[in-house]
């Protein structure tokens, strides 16, 4: 055998391996999928949709759940989206490189690995009781807004580092100030790429049950919220909530409110795709 | 290209305010439904009474359509926090409030009331083919859970000698819960006291996923949960070794939970009510109905009404307690 046979072996064994990988990340999430398909896809109709917490599994419904989950997702887009990307465009195209710099770089990096609940502790302190929200859809906004801010602002500098350095040259050649620059010609080219990772946090932030919990989210909520100040459940919660009961009726209910919870974050992703694939369209340079 | 968008975000408005107000259509309500009655009650607590003050606010809606309800589930411990902070009108609780907790409460200047309002039945359990175990005593359960257990009871024969020389697997509740004190406190002697070598969990359908699958677990969890898996789980008798509350080993049941024979395992479940929200006309209401209605509600979900005696007992104190508030 000689070494190159060898190496193309080497090669053809780590492609093999390779789609192995791909495969069983996969076949978890379609067993995770037809699983909860199976379990919960019969539960959901309009009722199911439209009605409130009861007691009795086959009329409990997550009318107020999903609307709290809506909420929640418009108030912290409106939240982290201009923080994290306002923070993404000064650190990536202002800031000098200095140790105060380099400090914040390490801090943000780290708040991404932060748990959850964390988040939840520090919301409770800050925005419920210092702040004197109380347990309102707007302390919930602004702690997951803290939850997703790392992820926002990092996503923001990949995106805004992916523009080449010939369109800033370009710009300021033609007398452009930065700001000009920064405003025409390197947020259009890399927004496609933000709001892919605004997106995704978003989806990272539906998911979330712990830290509002803590924050004093509740379980049960027979109305719905009409302003930033009311108490609210979310879609997280109410699973939470039903897998833990006794009866083997309610975790049917979650399994059709997680289907619920999955179309949401997949529609979430489809914008993403759809809104990545229009502006990298649009750039033509 | 402009038209066709603003086509497009027409279209999503018009879906989206559609299903909003198809969405606004409300409950029906009840004949003798009280419109006049406004305000919200804010509950947290215990995830144990949860089931119970739920489906109690669920009837409520349709006795008094506009009185907003809500209802957390940050557990005994966290709803006390809230509540001895007065920033809830009731708590649910699994516990009773602890000193250090009622100290907060009396410092900001809370006065309250405990009520009971249904019995729970910690369960104790093994795996259906385990064919040894006829019953167990209280004191072979503080054997198995005291501190001093930790790595030393391990098989099942350390026990009984005549059971088999078979490890002892033990899931019990997460020491956060309500459940976990009252379970250490009844067996092991002093609350919040036991070993840690178990498997433990918040969610009793974890330990009933456990137990039913593992033939050599004991475990322990609320009676409810016991009831919707029978098939999977054996009940253990327990004898407390006091005859005067019944003989022999006993097993939970309605009836023996509500006579109070199965001891020492039957708990009271409780809610709390801060003073100043028992002055307000909405959550008198409220209360009231509670108890005309949990006799039957707590059954409904899965736990033991008290006696008619003992709700009788509990509304007197509900009345003084609003008299009292009232007048202060």
């Amino acid at each position: 055998m000689t070494n190159s046979d060898r190496n193309r072996l080497k090669d053809k064994a780590f492609q093999v391996f390779g789609v192995f990988c791909t495969f069983i990340g996969l076949a978890v999430l379609a067993i995770f999928l037809i699983d909860i398909l199976i379990d919960g896809l019969g539960r959901i109709n309009w009722e199911f949709l439209n009605n409130l917490p009861s007691r009795r599994a086959h009329r409990a419904g997550i009318y107020t759940a999903w609307i709290g989950t809506l909420w929640i997702l418009l108030l912290t887009t409106v939240i982290a989206f201009p923080l994290g990307i306002s923070a993404g465009i000064y650190l990536e195209e202002y800031a000098k490189k200095s140790r105060m710099a380099t400090i914040l770089e390490i801090n943000i990096a780290n708040l991404a690995g932060v748990p959850s609940i964390i988040y939840g502790l520090l919301g409770l302190e800050i925005f419920v009781r210092l702040m004197a929200l109380g347990g309102s859809l707007l302390a919930g906004a602004l702690t997951l807004s803290l939850l997703i801010l790392p992820i926002v602002i990092v996503t923001t500098r990949e995106a805004i580092k992916a523009v080449p350095r010939s369109i800033r040259e370009g710009s300021f050649a033609l007398g452009a100030s930065k700001w000009q620059t920064v405003w025409h010609q390197v947020l259009p080219a890399s927004f496609g790429g933000i709001l892919t990772g605004v997106i995704l946090a978003m989806s990272r932030a539906v998911g979330e049950a712990a830290p509002l919990i803590v924050i004093g989210a509740l379980a049960y909520v027979p109305f719905a919220p009409a302003s930033p100040m009311d108490e609210f459940t979310v879609l997280p919660i109410q699973i939470f909530n039903w897998i833990s009961r006794p009866q083997a009726a309610f975790a049917t209910n979650a399994a059709a409110a997680i289907i619920v919870l999955l179309l949401i974050t997949f529609i979430l992703n489809g914008i993403a795709v759809y809104l990545r694939h229009k502006w990298q369209k649009r750039i033509k340079w | 290209m402009e038209p066709f968008r603003l086509r497009h975000v027409r279209l999503f408005a018009f879906t989206l305010i559609s299903v909003l107000l198809l969405s606004g259509c409300g409950p029906q309500y009840s004949e003798d439904a009280d419109f006049s009655l406004t305000g919200s009650i804010s509950i947290d607590g215990s995830s144990t009474v949860y089931p119970i003050t739920e489906a109690v606010a669920e009837e409520y809606r349709y006795h008094a359509p506009n009185v907003r309800t809500s209802i957390g589930v940050s557990g005994s411990g966290g709803g006390f926090k809230k509540f001895s902070r007065g920033e809830i009108d009731i708590a649910n609780a699994s516990r009773s409030i602890k000193e250090a907790e009622a100290n907060d409460a009396r410092a900001n200047g809370i006065t309250y009331l405990q009520l009971s309002v249904a019995y729970d039945g910690l369960t104790v359990v093994v795996h259906p083919g385990n064919d040894w175990v006829k019953e167990m005593t209280a004191a072979e359960l503080k054997k198995i859970w005291e501190p001093e257990a930790q790595g030393k009871i391990t098989r099942w024969n350390q026990i009984r000698p005549e059971w088999p020389d078979k490890e002892l697997h033990l899931y019990g509740a997460g020491v956060e819960s309500g459940t976990y004190d009252y379970f250490t406190e009844a067996i092991v002697g002093k609350s919040h006291s036991s070993r840690g070598d178990y498997t433990a969990s918040e969610d009793d359908n974890v330990l009933v996923q456990g137990v039913s699958t593992d033939p050599y677990a004991l475990g322990f969890f609320g009676f409810a949960y016991y009831e919707e898996n029978k098939a999977k789980l054996k009940p253990v008798p327990i004898n407390d070794e006091d005859d005067s509350n019944g003989a022999g080993a006993i097993l939970p049941t309605i009836e023996t939970v509500k006579d109070g024979t199965y001891a020492p395992l039957s708990r009271p479940l409780f809610i709390y009510i801060n003073s100043v929200a028992a002055r307000k006309q909405h959550v008198v209401d409220f209360l009231q109905f509670y108890f005309e209605q949990v006799p039957v509600l707590s059954q409904e979900v899965g736990y033991i009404p008290m006696p008619p005696e003992n709700y009788r007992e509990e509304q007197e104190k509900l009345a003084a307690f609003i008299a009292a508030s009232a007048s202060r």
